[in-house]
């Protein structure tokens, strides 16, 4: 099977620091990966090159097949590759419906079919009952949870979690986890990026490990788990704290 | 002849001019461009310390001397002027740069108007004993009263460079720009560092007033002239970059007084601000400032 | 309300203000409405990117001044209808909102503030040298006869502010209430999300800007046939830049209401307080407001109303 995502020598860097790369990384359809690694090793800057918040410095994207470099965010959205934020970004002033409403209005859904299908979406991950609610008025387990909502919208091929199940308790992280199988099942390739170790290790096929903006260790959750420098670099910096 | 003669006084007179804009800038430098608040009051303060400057040289001091002593006071204004900015915005986390940038803009009418009441809008200046004279050097010309507040500029940058470099509270101002989190997780209090940097910006803004006023005769609203080109300096010095404001004015005011010279005076105002919007267009972090 | 009501409404106060002038003798005030018909559309316009998309706007006056110029210089050389002046001003303002936003809305909202006041600046310097348009003296705007229809050049020139301020009123409405709207507000929320969920935010801020534009620059075409007389520091005065971000802010900048609430206001206060006051406590005035607000109530009357509504509310819901 051809690879979905294809990431080629791609860096980033901010001045004279190179936060990322060079990276070679592929996702296969409907794969579910784990990106692990320290704060600030280039996690999230990797992610904001594959979503197209960042113009990356160097390297190539390819989406299926066709080269993305140059595309910008908003085109790569629509195109199916689909992102939640670390800290969520909700869109205030709006009601949570409303949320839904704005990427499907860069969808071909007819006007008559657009509250349906937001429903169904919300219901799906369980926020159908807060549908009027402001986007202000929200936990911040909702918060997640409209952030994947307003994701999955676009229904993506690809959905990168960005720390989806940061600060909720071990019972929201099981939800949440539940959900990202859900949709994994029916076919959306997930990348998820995480500190909470053994929701990672459960849910992913495949783990990678980032350490200053280079991938050190690839393979098995148990195989990267059990690497020496993965050990030093990641579970070394958890025990000092 | 005539040209080298005009030439070489546009330059002098540029660089002189680019020094005073750097002073009045400076305090912008700082609490733009290290802070990220945009405050477009720091004009009006700047004026409102050339006012200051004006009342203590009718007592007969000299007005760098006074400005030297009010920087004390101004300091303190300055620190109160954070508290009630960070108690109405930031601490309730919703400093949205619309609203900080509102807020300001009424601290600046209340300022000028604060002014005009008091001293109505009458032209106000100092007397100090070098105006009317003029240092010459072969064909340059430069008036003491430009010459005079042009050098306190690069004294007080020099100050304020070796602060910001050497000293612990200097390089927490510039830590704080950076990664507020880091700071406070080091021991560092981010707001008394931000308060502190606010009241320093504050401070020099009676300097720049002393500097405005020697130079020339000012009214309440002669800092909105200066609003739109401080920020000029800022923004082409590449934010928060102290020797940068210093060069990034130089070049405005060479420019403009370029223009002056060779064009008509009333083309001089719209430099700063074609350099600035160019600047936006072209460099948006700024000639000295590295890209983000 | 919806659309039939709102266009219901709209048609009441266009016929209102057409009989207005054959009630009312005395032309003082039409001249003074007109100034708070000006700041509708100014105050609305604005807020079409100020408020929709969170973008500050502080050059305001450069679009207005651009409007006012372009009629000043439609009347001189072709001597133009007031239509035909409004046309272009329109059109002038919103390649001018389209240009400064192609040089600065890539980058963050402060930059496109600060690029805002450098433009006012720009454009006055270049009328300051422009002998055609009179230079810093200004031009005396000997606009074409009132059709007979109305009572006098004031009352006609207050029937087209009018139905001026219906027409921005009815675009800012159209944009809030449709997907338009809905981006802008996506966009001031967090413009990383709503590029990620599609929306193609340049794009659409560009659109923004070039509307507010074209509306503001709109509400200054028909001053040269109001003041016979335009100079650019009254074309380019720091009274509308300020206005025209007080008018929303106070009003509220979440819904069209808001700015309209806010001009008729503010714009009624100070047309009666530069009556009896002096101009400088007219701007103290504005400033303290200004400064209330923003650390009171940031999201204006509107958010006060509501507030009110909901704890009216809750005390129902609890007896």
């Amino acid at each position: 099977m051809s690879a979905i995502v294809e990431i080629r020598g791609v860096e980033k860097r901010f001045g004279a620091i190179r936060a990322l790369g060079p990276v070679n990384l592929s996702l296969q359809p409907g794969e579910r990966l784990g990106l692990i690694g320290p704060n600030g090793s280039g996690k999230t800057t990797l992610i904001n090159c594959l979503s197209g918040l960042f113009a990356a410095n160097a390297g190539t994207i390819v989406f299926e097949g066709r080269d993305i470099t140059q595309e910008p965010a908003h085109v790569r959205a629509r195109m199916g590759i689909a992102r939640s934020f670390q800290i969520p970004r909700p869109f205030t002033g709006m009601s949570v419906i409303e949320n839904l409403l704005v990427p499907m209005d860069y969808l071909p859904i007819e006007a008559g079919a657009r509250e349906g299908r937001a429903m169904e979406i919300l219901s799906s991950v369980g926020l159908a009952g807060r549908r009027d609610a402001p986007a202000e008025a929200l936990s911040q387990l909702e918060l997640r949870k409209l952030e994947l909502a307003r994701a999955l919208v676009i229904e993506p091929k690809v959905l990168v979690a960005d720390e989806a199940m940061a600060g909720l308790s071990e019972g929201e992280i099981n939800d949440v986890l539940a959900l990202l199988m859900r949709l994994n099942e029916r076919g959306v390739a997930i990348i998820m990026i995480e500190h909470i170790m053994h929701a990672v290790m459960r849910f992913s096929q495949r783990v990678v490990c980032l350490e200053t903006g280079r991938i050190i260790a690839e393979g098995l959750p148990q195989a990267v788990a059990q690497d020496k420098h993965v050990q030093k670099v990641y579970f070394g910096e958890r025990a000092g704290r | 002849m005539v040209f080298l003669d005009l030439a070489l006084n546009a330059l002098a007179s540029g660089i002189a001019l680019g020094c005073i804009y750097a002073l009045v800038a400076l305090g912008l430098a700082i609490t733009f461009g290290l802070l990220h608040i945009p405050n477009v009051a720091h004009p009006a303060l700047v004026i409102a310390g050339a006012y200051a400057v004006v009342l203590a040289n009718m007592r007969g001091i000299d007005p760098i001397l006074a400005a030297l002593v009010l920087t004390l006071p101004f300091y303190a204004v300055g620190l109160a002027f954070y508290e009630f900015y960070a108690r109405a915005f930031e601490r309730r986390g919703r400093g949205n740069t619309l609203q900080s940038l509102t807020l300001f803009f009424g601290v600046s009418l209340i300022v000028e108007i604060a002014l005009v009441v008091a001293f109505g809008t009458d032209l106000r200046s100092v007397s100090v004993p070098y105006v009317g004279r003029s240092f010459e050097l072969g064909l340059i010309v430069l008036p003491y009263r430009f010459l005079v507040p042009a050098l306190l500029a690069p004294a007080v940058i020099l100050g304020l460079w070796l602060y910001m470099t050497r000293t612990h509270s200097g390089l927490a101002m510039r830590a704080v720009a950076h990664d507020e989190r880091a700071l406070s997780i080091s021991g560092h209090d981010p707001v008394a560092i931000k308060r502190h940097a606010f009241g320093l910006a504050t401070a020099l803004a009676v300097l720049a007033g002393a500097a405005l006023v020697i130079v020339g005769p000012v009214d309440p609203f002669a800092g909105r002239v200066h609003l739109g080109r401080v920020f000029a300096v800022v923004v082409l010095a590449g934010l928060g970059s102290i020797p940068g404001t210093l060069a990034a004015a130089i070049i405005i005011g060479v420019a403009e007084a370029f223009v002056t010279a060779f064009l008509s005076p009333s083309w001089a105002p719209g430099v700063a601000f074609a350099i600035l919007l160019g600047t936006l267009a072209l460099r948006p972090n700024g000639i000295f400032g590295t890209a983000r | 309300m919806s659309w039939r009501n709102f266009l219901l409404v709209a048609l009441l106060v266009a016929a209102a203000g057409m009989v207005l002038p054959r009630v009312l003798e005395n032309p003082y005030y039409f001249f003074a409405g007109y100034v708070v018909l000006q700041y509708v559309v100014i105050a609305t316009g604005w807020n079409i990117l100020g408020g929709y998309a969170g973008y500050t706007n502080f050059g305001t006056s450069a679009f207005f001044g651009a409007g006012v110029y372009t009629a000043a210089f439609l009347i001189k050389a072709f001597e133009a209808p007031l239509l035909v002046q409004v046309l272009a001003a329109a059109g002038i303002g919103m390649l001018l909102g389209l240009v400064t936003g192609y040089l600065t809305l890539r980058i963050q909202g402060v930059y496109f503030a600060i690029a805002t006041v450098a433009l006012v600046v720009v454009l006055e310097t270049v009328v300051h040298n422009s002998d055609y348009l009179g230079g810093a003296s200004g031009l005396t705007t000997i606009a074409p006869p009132a059709p007979a229809w109305f009572a006098g050049p004031t009352q006609y020139v207050f029937c087209v502010m009018l139905v001026l301020a219906l027409v921005a009123v009815g675009i800012a409405r159209a944009i809030e209430h449709s997907w338009v709207g809905r981006s802008l507000r996506a966009i001031r929320a967090s413009e990383p999300a709503a590029e990620a969920c599609g929306v193609p935010t340049l794009r659409m801020k560009l659109a923004a800007c070039a509307i507010s534009g074209g509306v503001i620059a709109m509400a200054g075409a028909p001053y040269p046939y109001y003041a016979s007389h335009v100079d650019p520091l009254s074309a380019f005065s720091l009274t509308i830049g300020l206005n025209a971000l007080a008018m929303p802010l106070i009003g509220g900048t979440r819904s069209w209401i808001g700015p309209v609430l806010g001009a008729v206001l503010l714009a009624s206060v100070q047309q009666i307080t530069t009556v009896t006051i002096s101009s400088e406590f007219n701007i103290l005035a504005v400033g303290l407001m200004l400064i209330a607000f923003v650390v009171l109530a940031p999201e204006g009357i509107l958010g006060l109303v509501a507030e009110l509504r909901e704890r009216v509310g809750r005390r129902r819901a609890t007896t």
